[in-house]
């Protein structure tokens, strides 16, 4: 039974079919990457996956229950994770209170009233700013960080709550190439507990990193794959020469 | 991809590239140290002096002024973790103020009930209880309420209790509820003036440390979390709506508590207690000081009403017109209010990663 299964997946803004029958599986410990031109509908299918959009039919499954109706604080939950395309960390707060906030958002009100937490999360918050290598800047404001950075901190804070599924929107948008190589590394160690769905532009770190890949074009899935079938795949180096 | 891997293993074991140091976790504290509690505490304190030593520097018409304006900071304060540190746009804020004033004037006039042991509870009981209510219909849907919504809800709210109010012959109309007795303890009575202040004082020093405390907490750093971006600590799995009615009905309570001591202290409550023009004045009392600080808006409170007082006196026709002057140059040229003259961005959002091991390691870092 995979983990995330998403079935007709449409999503219908005003007059313009963003996602006509979309589909989207993704198995255990499986890093799955969602690729296609610009306005396919990668995005728009990622955000009916986290909650941040209601599909106008279709139906998502998490750990076998129907979560389509689900909230965002819902899927989070149980056990589903976003890291939005723009960053969203929180700018005035320090790094080290980034982690904090994502690491106590399951304790319950009567501990985070009374601070009974902190000293408990304290080694765990510290765990992530090292593996994100942020630990030295732990008590800057997050928006003195560079983009790449804030990215980092972004995917840690996502992680924080030891996720089963982990939604990244663009994870390496604006980076360097040096930041690119660097956030793969990142993301390598969490295959151990967690999937991992990622639209991304660059095709080289999608190909480095992924298991498999889900190919939209005009809202509609074009092919789905592991790496090798979809990079033989003629269907796809068409549309991608097309609009190249 | 096995490149990546083997990548994987040398993250694992190597010491990290850029602080190259293998376990930071130990030294990183040392930061907090120099983060720097200096200016908060010493105008906290200056204005804790001021207010102690008033009664024994002013005239008496001038303390009953004063103890009216530490009322009114209480008030502020409920306005202020409502919206400061929450992000909710309560612009119906006088509701529960004056629901508990009116509820306890009531008390009063038919139940005889004039006893501070009851009063007080009863006030911040109804202020409670009235938060609960609308903030479960204004804040507790499925999906968050908008940031219109809720203003415009309070508002309303807000504006139907003073009609309700000025219509209802029980209230007393337009004119409210006049001659409240005093407030008493066993067989003393507290009536105007220095002892009336010490104890609004003390319970303003009270609820402010209890204020203080909680934004302080973890709850603190959810509830800034709330303020900044609602929609992400949702996807942390924040109940968002649930958090915005805890602190909703918090600043309910500490308004009601405020407006039973208005209302006792006043000797009458009238509609607009609980209509538009407190809601809105409580909300300059706030932007003016600064707000999501407790201090500033103590701060706001007492300048607003202070220089209210004496632009009254000594420029009766346009004393208004100027206030109003003031009080947008404030809100334009200083959105973080006046405190933020003195105080950092650093320090008025502070840090909640000091916990008791942090704070010692901290200590043993530090010089």
């Amino acid at each position: 039974m995979p983990l995330l299964e998403a079935q007709g997946i449409s999503k219908v803004f005003g007059k313009l079919t963003a996602l006509d029958g979309a589909a989207l599986t993704v198995g255990e410990n499986e890093f799955h990457g969602l690729i296609g031109p610009n306005g396919s509908g990668k995005s728009t299918l990622m955000k009916c996956v986290a909650g941040a959009e209601v599909p106008t039919t279709g139906k998502v499954s998490f750990i076998n229950t129907d979560i389509t109706a689900f909230t965002p604080t819902e899927r989070a939950r149980a056990g589903m994770s976003l890291k939005f395309q723009i960053t969203s960390v929180l700018p005035t707060l320090t790094l080290y209170d980034n982690i904090l906030l994502a690491l106590q958002a399951h304790c319950s009100l009567f501990d985070l009233v009374l601070s009974r937490t902190r000293r408990k999360l304290h080694d765990q918050v510290m765990t992530m700013l090292t593996q994100f290598r942020l630990a030295d800047r732990a008590h800057d404001a997050a928006a003195a960080l560079s983009h790449g950075q804030q990215q980092w901190l972004e995917i840690a804070m996502a992680l924080a709550g030891k996720p089963r599924l982990l939604l990244l929107d663009e994870p390496t948008g604006g980076m360097s190439l040096e930041e690119r190589r660097v956030t793969g590394e990142l993301l390598q160690p969490i295959k151990q507990h967690c999937s991992l769905v990622i639209v991304e532009h660059d095709l080289d770190f999608i190909r480095d990193i992924c298991d498999r890949l889900t190919v939209l074009d005009q809202g509609k899935v074009l092919a789905s794959g592991t790496v090798a079938e979809i990079q033989a795949n003629k269907n796809v180096q068409e549309i991608y020469l097309r609009r190249a | 991809m096995g490149g990546a891997s083997e990548a994987v293993a040398r993250v694992g074991e190597e010491p990290d590239v850029v602080t190259g140091e293998s376990a930071p976790a130990a030294r990183a504290p040392a930061g907090q140290a120099s983060a720097g509690w200096k200016v908060l505490p010493i105008v906290e304190g200056l204005v804790l002096l001021i207010a102690l030593v008033l009664p024994w520097v002013l005239q008496d018409y001038l303390t009953v002024f004063a103890t009216r304006v530490v009322i009114l900071a209480l008030f502020a304060l409920s306005f202020d973790l409502v919206w400061g540190y929450a992000g909710i746009m309560s612009f119906g804020q006088a509701l529960f103020f004056g629901a508990a004033g009116y509820g306890v004037a009531l008390m009063a006039r038919d139940l005889n009930v004039t006893s501070i042991l009851l009063i007080l509870p009863a006030g911040t009981l109804i202020g409670l209880t009235a938060a609960l209510l609308l903030g479960g219909f204004l804040l507790l849907g499925r999906y968050p309420s908008s940031v219109i919504f809720v203003s415009l809800g309070t508002l309303t709210g807000s504006y139907a209790a003073d009609r309700l109010a000025r219509g209802w012959y029980y209230l007393g109309g337009q004119n409210g509820i006049p001659s409240i007795p005093p407030l008493t303890l066993g067989s003393y009575e507290f009536e105007e003036g220095p002892v009336y202040y010490y104890m609004v004082l003390g319970i303003l020093v009270v609820v402010y440390l209890l204020c203080r405390f909680l934004v302080r907490s973890q709850f603190g750093l959810a509830l800034a979390g709330l303020r900044e971006n609602e929609q992400r600590i949702a996807f942390f799995g924040y109940k968002a709506q649930h958090l915005k009615a805890i602190i909703f009905a918090v600043g309910g309570t500490i308004a009601g508590l405020a407006g039973s001591l208005y209302a006792f202290h006043e000797g009458f409550v009238w509609p607009n207690m609980l209509g538009v023009v407190f809601s809105t004045q409580v909300v300059l009392y706030v932007l003016f000081g600064g707000s999501g600080t407790l201090i500033g808006a103590v701060i706001g409170t007492v300048i607003i009403e202070g220089v209210s007082f004496w632009l009254s006196d000594n420029y009766r026709d346009v004393w208004p017109i100027i206030l109003g002057v003031l009080l947008l140059l404030v809100i334009m040229f200083r959105p973080l209010g006046l405190i933020s003259f003195v105080l950092g961005e650093r320090e008025r959002v502070g840090s909640f990663g000091k916990g008791p091991k942090a704070s010692k390691e901290a200590g043993n870092a530090a010089p």
